[in-house]
């Protein structure tokens, strides 16, 4: 299946495929440094294993970005 | 009503002349009241513009001095002004820059004790801070006053912005419900940040001030703008208002502000 990840698309040969594989498949080092919104819809953190993604999603990381700035 | 001296016309006539703007719109900005808390990396361009465009009256709120470690960045504050604390030399800039601004100053450190008296006089507030502690106190306590304001967020070379209109959009807490883990976050020497990314951050920032100020075009509410000034890619991303947000939403759960434990960030300043 076809998944789009922040815009781009992915391939994704895994079957089935949640959240939390999807975090691990990208890298994601921190994911609390991260939000994850499916279709548009917020994500729950616990809900990561559970929640699976379907061909023609779209997933989007908000990542926190705070300071560095001082 | 107030008229605009023949200086004042010259002064601004770059925005009377913007269909968008006009006088009326000039007016607005005139009577406009924008805070800003932190004049720091996003704080600095912010106020500096917001001063320029004639915001009637800019409170700037920051409890630090000038350190020579800003200046890479913070381009309100001159090496001249090492160990001046950062709201006396960004009010003595603004002042330079345009003397029809009336600036307030706050040294202090927003906290849950203070921070709703201090916004309540404003329209419009730049969170310019630099921790997550303080922006989620910002976002917070602009929910609860019902007072809209622009979230920012920079790191390395990439920066993030959102717009909030309380009850009409999305908050800070609808998509990043609860601080990150402290452990989790990057440390000052880690992180790094390209000083221009900065300004162009806060430069967006100010320009939704203004936008907001004038009411016209659209403001950047429920959307997360990022860029990435390495590519030079810039991406908004729609967000929803949550009906289970824990702040803004239909039960919440977060009724009174809290001060947040501080992130350690314990490089010098
Ligand atoms: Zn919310």
């Amino acid at each position: 299946m076809i998944i789009y990840v922040n815009g781009e698309p992915q391939e994704i040969k895994q079957q089935p495929f949640t959240v939390a594989d999807l975090l691990v498949l990208n890298q994601v080092e921190m994911p609390e440094m991260v939000s994850v919104q499916l279709n548009g819809e917020f994500v729950k953190r616990e809900d990561y294993q559970t929640i699976q993604i379907n061909d023609g999603d779209e997933i989007d990381f908000l990542y926190f970005m705070g300071g560095g700035a001082r | 009503m107030i008229s605009f001296t023949d200086q004042q016309l010259e002064r601004y006539s770059r925005h009377i002349i913007l269909n968008n703007v006009g006088i009326e719109g000039q007016l607005k900005i005139m009577q406009g009241k924008v805070l800003i808390i932190g004049v720091g990396g996003l704080g600095s361009p912010a106020a500096l513009y917001l001063a320029a465009a004639g915001v009637g009256t800019i409170g700037i709120v920051d409890a630090d001095k000038v350190d020579l470690s800003n200046l890479q960045r913070q381009i309100i504050h001159f090496t001249s002004d090492l160990q001046k604390t950062k709201t006396q030399s960004a009010f003595e800039k603004m002042k330079a820059l345009n003397p029809d601004v009336h600036v307030n100053t706050y040294h202090l450190r927003v906290t849950a004790e203070n921070i709703r008296e201090i916004i309540r006089d404003y329209d419009f507030v730049i969170d310019g801070t630099d921790n997550f502690p303080a922006k989620f106190l910002i976002n917070d306590a602009c929910v609860m006053e019902g007072i809209p304001f622009s979230h920012g967020g920079i790191l390395r070379f990439s920066g993030q912005t959102m717009t909030v209109v309380p009850a009409e959009s999305a908050c800070y807490r609808c998509s990043f419900p609860e601080p990150p883990p402290k452990n989790a976050v990057p440390t000052c020497a880690e992180a790094g940040i390209l000083g221009v990314v900065a300004g162009m951050l806060g430069t967006i920032q100010a320009a939704e001030a203004l936008k907001y100020l004038i009411k016209q075009g659209s403001l950047l509410t429920n959307a997360l703008l990022t860029f990435d000034a390495l590519k030079m890619d810039f991406r908004k991303v729609a967000l929803r208002k949550r009906a289970d947000c824990p702040l803004c939403g239909e039960n919440p759960t977060i009724l009174r502000l809290e001060d947040i434990e501080q992130a350690v960030c314990e490089l010098k300043r």
